[in-house]
């Protein structure tokens, strides 16, 4: 059950009764109130010292690892660590359920860095969108996934209501043809093939591999740049991409770099 | 929409009695229900706030339960004679720091004087910045090797393992959570034919009738996975088959799973469905049968009313009213129908109505046989829920006509069935229908008059029927529902 709704929850099933016949107790679960485990609601305060697992600082090296010039590969699985991420620029978007066709294509229209599809921008620059100041980092992700709320507990941004913006850069030493860029999104969003929209993916969908392929692609010898934009409101914010071919293998004979 | 009003109503009518016969009855609301138990012939399970709902044959669903503690989602499991609850102290908001705590208690009976829960001790916690939500437990007791695992989280982050000690239902002195997968919540483990699956629900919760929840499943030869899918993803990739999504068109997005093994051969899985919309898309109790298809645990289903074949699976020959068949007209011109012409019309032969052959039939009751199936009138049953709304763990009471009359199968005290001319109600009229782990059916009279025995409808011969003991090995034991 995610946590957002939990408190929207327990004033719904209120009403409803019968699973709360012995009721949450005055400010139940999570919302502070007398009681805790075996007097009827234990609450927030009540919880056992709970030690810190690990270091909680705000540190972009814990998931990611600053990207060099040096390009690289896609991992074992074909998996593309390599992401330019601009800072997530704030939307008022509460519930995920919103982030419908229409949503993206009038937010990409309206907050939207470049409508230059093709543009790369440069590691560290500034750009405002949507009277945002926000900064790119070329980041590589140490897990097969690209984790967004991770880069925004790092760099101490929001979490919650966002708009991402990512490019990436193919390179490939000779044409690929029949291949197809295939993602998972946690919540929803779209994705550009040099220059061309390949993937819209509204609705509140979930970070799995090769849950949303796109048609088949080429890609050219040489640069091919790939953009990415995520939307989240709520909870965890993620995606995961990759190229597979038409027998839905991962493609890997290319490298990747942020420029 | 105009297009034919009777038609549309019928179908609405239709719709409202599968409704019925799909989510329990009674005040079944509940979120995140635990792992249906049972005590002393009642049922019960608790939800996310405490407390809980009881049910006395596992159909009829109403407030009853006591579970103290507050918190979220909790699970249930019977070890020798207690019962071990898991609850999530919170609901997993805000900072994601969150305890499970396990108790014990004697009885799930608030009456009994043996009811009084230990208390609670500590077995997982979440620190609110770890990837890791300490909510929504699910317990299982490997029976291979008799250790008890639990399993907790949310999407955010991981799905993490521990062990516990059955004995105490503490955490196993010096054990390391493992993360078995992401983006699930309501995690739970089962054991099956050498596999350990790990089932877990995905989608948007919380939202009633716009609520995506549905469960998925992988699976693994070890205990600690990895759990990986049908397509060959990891869990730990978001990977997962699906077990049950929105199941219609009323019921909608299910979560939180739990299974029930009743005997061999009959399983459940329990569950809540986010908004029923016949029952004020409120969040309510679930129960459906699980059907194992080439290893995989997929949803069940409970008969919804119809015309059917009863076919035996024995020799695959349909339950009938031991009757003369009334012949069909023929069509001229010999085998084929003779050669046609562009110019002679295609004449349909009607099909042949309860209302031509009956007025033939005796007027007491009245033999069943097992034979060809020819879709005549003596051999196509209605089936639909009896009136009276009882029902056994996930079901109502059947009653089982010759379809466009109310002549009933009625179970006879010599181990044998036969159809009396009007359906009473009474409880040898009325039938418990399980879907098997095979996804064919058991069917069962609610009494055999003068017996205390469970029986079960038998094929003892190809053409014969009978009552005798339920064999999952056997074919004699099973049937096939054909609507018609």
């Amino acid at each position: 059950m995610p946590a957002m709704a939990f408190v929207v929850l327990v004033g719904l099933q209120l009403g409803a009764g019968n699973a709360f016949a012995q009721g949450p107790g005055p400010g139940g679960p999570g919302a502070g109130g007398p009681g805790g485990p075996g007097a009827g609601g234990p609450r927030r305060s009540n919880l056992p010292p709970i030690p810190l697992a690990e270091d909680t600082t705000h540190s972009i090296t814990k998931h990611f690892i600053p990207s060099t010039p040096v390009k690289k590969a896609p991992d074992a699985k074909g998996f593309i660590q390599r992401w330019l991420v601009l800072d997530p620029i704030k939307k008022n978007l509460r519930g995920n359920s919103a982030i419908t066709d229409t949503y993206l294509k009038t937010t990409f229209a309206a907050e939207n860095f470049s409508p230059d599809f093709n543009a790369v921008p440069k590691n560290n620059s500034t750009v405002k969108v949507a009277g945002q100041e926000l900064v790119w980092h070329a980041l590589d992700s140490k897990a097969f996934n690209f984790n967004l709320y991770h880069y925004s507990y790092a760099a101490n941004k929001q979490r919650a209501g966002v708009l991402f913006w990512l490019v990436t850069v193919i390179n490939c030493t000779e044409e690929i043809k029949n291949v197809r860029l295939a993602v998972g999104v946690n919540s929803g969003g779209a994705f550009w093939l040099n220059g061309e929209p390949v993937l819209t993916i509204p609705g509140d969908k979930d970070i799995i591999v090769d849950n949303i392929a796109s048609p088949l692609l080429t890609l050219k010898k040489g640069k091919n740049i790939v953009r990415a934009a995520i939307l989240n409101g709520q909870g965890m914010c993620n995606f995961v991409a990759r190229f597979i071919d038409d027998k839905g293998a991962p493609v890997k004979n290319y490298t990747i770099s942020y420029e | 929409m105009k297009r034919n009003k009777i038609i549309g109503l019928t179908a609405l009518l239709v719709a409202s009695i599968t409704q019925t016969i799909t989510a329990q009855v009674g005040r079944p609301n509940i979120h995140d229900p635990s792992t249906i138990v049972e005590d002393k012939g009642k049922y019960y399970t608790f939800g996310t706030g405490g407390g809980g709902i009881v049910s006395e044959d596992g159909w009829k669903w109403n407030s009853g339960g006591v579970r103290p503690g507050g918190g979220a989602a909790p699970d249930a499991i019977k070890i020798g004679d207690r019962y071990l609850i898991a609850y999530g102290a919170t609901g997993g908001g805000g900072d994601h720091k969150g305890a499970i705590y396990t108790m014990w208690n004697k009885t799930m009976d608030p009456k009994s004087p043996d009811f009084k829960y230990s208390e609670p001790v500590v077995v997982a916690t979440s620190d609110g910045y770890e990837e890791n939500d300490a909510i929504d437990p699910g317990m299982m007791l490997d029976p291979v090797t008799g250790k008890l695992y639990l399993v907790y989280g949310t999407y955010f982050g991981f799905i993490r393992q521990v062990e516990l000690d059955p004995k105490t239902g503490k955490r196993v002195a010096g054990n390391k959570p493992i993360n078995v997968a992401i983006v699930c919540e309501a995690a739970d483990m089962i054991y099956h034919d050498g596999w350990y699956y790990l089932l877990g629900t995905h989608g948007t919760c919380c939202a009633g009738a716009n609520s995506t929840y549905n469960i998925v499943v992988g699976r693994s030869k070890s205990v600690t996975g990895p759990f990986i899918d049908n397509v060959g993803r990891s869990m730990l990739e978001g990977g997962g088959k699906m077990v049950a999504s929105t199941i219609s068109e009323t019921l909608i997005a299910p979560g939180h799973f739990g299974r029930m093994v009743l005997e061999n051969g009959v399983e459940k899985m329990s569950f809540h469905y986010e908004a029923d919309l016949n029952q004020g898309g409120a969040s309510v109790l679930g129960i459906l049968p699980i059907v194992w298809k080439n290893g995989w645990p997929t949803v069940g289903e409970n008969i919804k009313t119809g015309n059917y074949l009863i076919q035996s699976e024995r020799r695959g020959y349909g339950l009938e009213l031991a009757v003369d068949p009334v012949d069909m007209a023929r069509s001229g011109g010999g085998f084929g129908g003779g050669a046609r012409t562009a110019a002679a019309p295609v004449k349909p032969v009607p099909v042949q109505q309860v209302a031509d052959v009956n007025k033939n039939w005796p007027t007491g009751d009245i033999n069943i046989r097992i034979s060809d199936y020819v879709g005549r009138p003596h051999q196509k049953w209605n089936v639909s829920p009896a009136p009276d709304s009882s029902g056994y763990i996930g079901g109502p009471y059947y009653k089982i006509v010759i379809a466009g009359t109310d002549r009933a199968l009625a179970a006879t005290a010599n181990m044998n069935v036969i159809s009396v001319p009007k359906f009473t109600g009474a409880p040898e009229q009325l039938w418990r229908i399980d879907q098997l782990t095979d996804g064919t059916y058991r069917i069962m009279p609610k009494v055999v008059p003068n017996s205390n025995e469970k029986m079960a409808l038998v094929s003892i011969g190809d053409g014969t029927p009978a009552l005798y003991k339920f064999d999952m090995n056997s074919d004699n034991s099973k049937w096939s529902f054909k609507l018609q």
